[in-house]
């Protein structure tokens, strides 16, 4: 039976888990995430699930745990955050590359130094050429709802790539919501039986796996991955709709919200996106055409989208929660400066880089970044690219 | 335990036509492995000379499932490989009846170092799987550098002879010891005596429980001696107990030292033919040969301690 | 571009070089042996097996790295040329001083 019930954003993710009940979860406790792992571990205590639970020794051996269960043909997830993810870099690429359909789901937190366990995106930000599908939620319903679309797009028979479901910390992993929560029946059998293509234990028709590939080969292996990549938007979309068929709820790749008409328009991900909505639906009333443009699919990048929604907007704000030191400008600034690139479309572009470390985002916040961009628009004229939020000793 | 001639009779799972050097010891182990393994094998491998010279795309030289994925986490991988035997089981969706080996084998740098975490979490955690590392005492792959296995005095491209400093300093890691304190099955093996180590293989395999075999694994390039001596080291290495063959049972309690050779010969038999420790043959060197025997020694006594408290285990 | 990908974990044909849409899934190759990869030519020199003086112990057998002794029906019939690199241990290890020696020269 459905029914909808408070949950947190960890607790919306370990419920899904519990759900999808995978074949195996190896995970390590971190801040923000330890609630999941914590929440699941209590779920085997009791029975409520048939996974073998591997607590690892750590982060590390978590994502190599998973490639070795995946790899072996079992349903496969993690969870992490920050630092944890950081250990887990090197296996990430390797997941992506051996094309292991394991799901993650990372809660955002900065990465050290200076540590510090609250959010923004540095963490998988800085994954995000490892090769995985990243999806990145809003709010703890769309957690629960993109856990379980997760399991069906990685193991489609199409993709078959990791993918990193994504949440801000403590805005949304401790932050309780109201929750619908799906039939256990519904969730298992929208997510089906896994089929794994690579499966170690099938002993009768041995594989070998994770082979050296030296020059000759290694490029066409490395595309071959990358076109998984491209196209699994497609299989993204695809799931997505399907899922609101069935249960009323669906994302898109993007979405464009009071776009339509928009002079001004924030591109951001992650938790910012409420926040934006409500400051543009305030800015509506007062005349001014604001809208919001929310990327929750980040990779693969949404070119085609992402550059149609911004056509026509005078002046847009990529607003994101890490740095990229040194370079030209944040990670998905540069992005979305390439798809507008990609598709001829030209739009005044400037970053924001806000919240980092936790530093909340309020809504009059966003309202200054809201007002820099009706300057811009009015004036046509891009005063300073690249801009930071409530930094003190900024200006 | 079958005999040779039975054994010559069953299919070698791990081919020629890899690229591991002339004399390489460590396809002599793995065929030792892979022939006692009492189960349908499943290998992991982590990185080095074994795995990057025997599975270099299109070619493989595996004809069980293997699986390589870092150099660190060979353990690690083979827990999950392990979690899923179990959780597919348990879901009904493996045959009850089927069996697997699932085996680990890695050099002593993924092994006694960067692995070391991984090693001791697999252990802790009991999973069924066996870890054998092929000792070679240096990281071959890169180059000959020093490890935590690598003996005393010896030479490596990390640890260089010079008027400065003569070789390594240190002493090796008794891993196997290490090992051991996790309660889990742990044997020290050497490839020359091939019917110990796979008697070790096959009981480690069988063992409801974590395992660990540690094999002396003489590299001719490393270790500087040539090629057609692997094997004849490796005797002279367990003749002189630099590398005894032993093994740990009843959860780390009880050592059985499984072979005493009659005449304990001197360390430096086996250092000799070794170019690694050619410094320690010349003037004014005694001193290492002394410091390489006494640490020898004083670990044989102990481990004869060990067995001899064992004996009424 | 849409292209046709063949991804299957399939034998491949080791002599040509396929495009990235022939390579399979994660570059997963059937675990078949590599006993079509020859090493004989890394020889130097290279070892003579007298059938007549052999007690076919299996010795070589156990300690040959290539898996060059052949065997069959429990018994030495030669040596793989194709995969021997002539390291010398079955000689070295042979207990019969004539059943297995090394001669100068990779080429037979
Ligand atoms: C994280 C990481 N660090 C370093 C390396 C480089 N590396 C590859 S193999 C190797 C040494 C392997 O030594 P060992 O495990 O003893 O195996 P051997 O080659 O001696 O058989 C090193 C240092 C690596 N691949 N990954
Ligand atoms: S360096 Fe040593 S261990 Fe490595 S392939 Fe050569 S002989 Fe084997
Ligand atoms: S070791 Fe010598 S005697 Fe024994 S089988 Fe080989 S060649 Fe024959
Ligand atoms: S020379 Fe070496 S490779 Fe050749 S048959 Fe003898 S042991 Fe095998
Ligand atoms: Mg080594």
């Amino acid at each position: 039976m459905r029914k909808t019930i408070g949950l947190t954003g960890d607790g919306a993710a370990a419920e899904a888990m519990r759900q999808i009940d995978p074949d195996v979860v190896a995970a390590y406790p971190i801040t923000p995430q330890t609630e999941i792992v914590e929440r699941f571990a209590e779920f085997v205590a009791e029975g409520s699930v048939h996974t073998e639970l591997v607590t690892v020794e750590s982060e590390h051996s978590a994502m190599s745990a998973c490639c070795g269960s995946s790899a072996a043909g079992a349903r496969t997830i993690t969870c992490t955050s920050s630092q944890g993810l950081a250990l887990m870099h090197e296996m990430l690429y390797i997941a992506a590359g051996n094309r292991l359909p394991i799901v993650l789901i990372n809660v955002n937190r900065t990465l050290s130094a200076p540590i510090n366990i609250h959010n923004d995106q540095s963490d998988s930000l800085g994954s995000r050429d490892a090769g995985w599908i990243q999806l990145y939620c809003e709010g703890a319903q769309e957690v629960y709802d993109t856990v379980i679309q997760a399991v069906r797009i990685a193991e489609d028979r199409s993709v078959m790539l990791p993918v990193m479901v994504c949440l801000d910390g403590f805005v949304v992993s401790h932050n309780v919501e109201p929750i619908n929560v799906l039939d256990d029946q519904e969730v298992k059998d929208f997510v089906g039986e896994f089929r794994p293509v690579i499966n170690l234990l099938d002993t009768e028709n041995p594989i070998s796996m994770g082979n050296l590939t030296l020059p000759e080969y290694f490029f066409e292996h490395k595309y071959a991955q990358a076109y998984a990549l491209e196209q699994s938007k497609p299989v993204i979309a695809k799931v997505d709709k399907e899922f609101g068929e069935k249960f009323g709820r669906s994302y898109g790749i993007i979405e464009a919200y009071r776009m339509d008409d928009a002079e001004i328009a924030i591109v951001t991900l992650g938790s910012m996106v409420g926040t934006a909505r409500v400051v543009a639906d305030d800015l509506r009333q007062q005349g001014i055409k604001a809208g919001v443009l929310k990327i929750r699919c980040y990779r693969p990048f949404p070119i085609d989208e992402v550059a149609e929604a911004l056509k026509g907007v005078k002046a847009a704000a990529v607003m994101e929660k890490a740095l990229s030191p040194g370079a030209p400008g944040p990670a998905v600034f540069s992005d979305v400066l390439g798809a507008l690139y990609h598709k001829g479309v030209h739009v005044n572009l400037i970053s924001y880089v806000a919240g980092l470390g936790g530093r909340d985002v309020p809504a009059k916040s966003i309202r200054r970044v809201y007002e820099h961009l009706q300057k811009i628009a009015a004036s046509g004229k891009v005063d300073r690219i690249l801009n930071y939020l409530d930094l003190r000793g900024w200006q | 335990m079958a005999s040779l001639k039975e054994l010559s009779q069953r299919e070698i799972l791990f081919t020629g036509g890899h690229r591991l050097c002339a004399g390489c010891p460590a396809p002599i182990v793995v065929k030792q492995v892979l022939l006692a393994a009492p189960h349908a094998p499943i290998v992991v491998n982590p990185t080095c000379c074994l795995e990057i010279s025997s599975a270099v795309f299109p070619y493989t030289a595996w004809k069980v499932p293997y699986y390589h994925n870092a150099f660190e986490n060979a353990a690690a991988v083979a827990s999950g490989i392990d979690a899923a035997i179990t959780a597919l089981r348990r879901r009904g969706k493996l045959d009850e009846n089927k069996k697997f080996s699932v085996i680990a084998i890695g050099g002593d740098g993924g092994t006694y170092d960067i692995g070391f975490q991984a090693l001791s979490g697999m252990l802790e955690r009991g999973h069924r799987v066996l870890y054998v590392c092929y000792d070679n005492g240096a990281y071959m792959n890169t180059g000959i550098q020093r490890s935590g296995a690598t003996p005393y005095g010896a030479w490596t491209t990390t640890s260089h002879v010079g008027d400065a400093q003569k070789g390594k300093q240190q002493h090796r890691k008794d891993l196997a010891w290490i090992a051991a304190a996790h309660g889990a099955y742990v044997a020290n093996a050497s490839l020359h005596n091939w019917r110990d180590l796979m008697r070790k293989v096959e009981k480690a395999l069988n063992y409801d429980g974590p395992s660990f075999i540690n094999v002396q694994a003489p590299c001719p390039r490393g270790w500087r001696f040539p090629e057609d001596k692997t094997v004849e080291i490796a005797r002279l290495g367990t003749e002189c107990c630099f590398y005894p063959l032993y093994e740990v049972e009843d959860r780390g309690r009880k050592w059985v030292i499984n072979y005493v050779p009659r005449n304990k010969i001197p360390v430096t038999e086996y250092l000799k033919p070794q170019g690694r420790f050619a410094h320690f043959f010349q003037k004014g060197n005694e001193y290492l040969i002394e410091e390489f025997q006494a640490e020898v020694d004083r670990r044989w006594e102990h481990l004869q301690r060990l067995a001899k408290m064992s004996e009424d285990l | 571009m849409t292209v046709q990908i063949n991804d299957a974990i399939r034998k491949l044909d080791k002599k040509s070089f396929p495009a990235w849409y022939e390579i399979p899934l994660g570059g997963t190759l059937v675990a078949e042996g590599s006993t079509d990869y020859h090493t004989g030519s890394w020889r130097t020199k290279r070892p003579i097996w007298n059938a007549e003086e052999c007690s076919h112990c299996m010795i070589c057998w156990m300690y040959c790295p290539e898996t060059a002794i052949k065997v069959e029906n429990g018994k030495v019939v030669g040596i793989d040329t194709n995969l021997c690199k002539g390291c010398g241990i079955c000689a070295n290890e042979c207990p019969r001083e004539k059943a297995m020696t090394m001669a100068p020269g990779g080429e037979y």
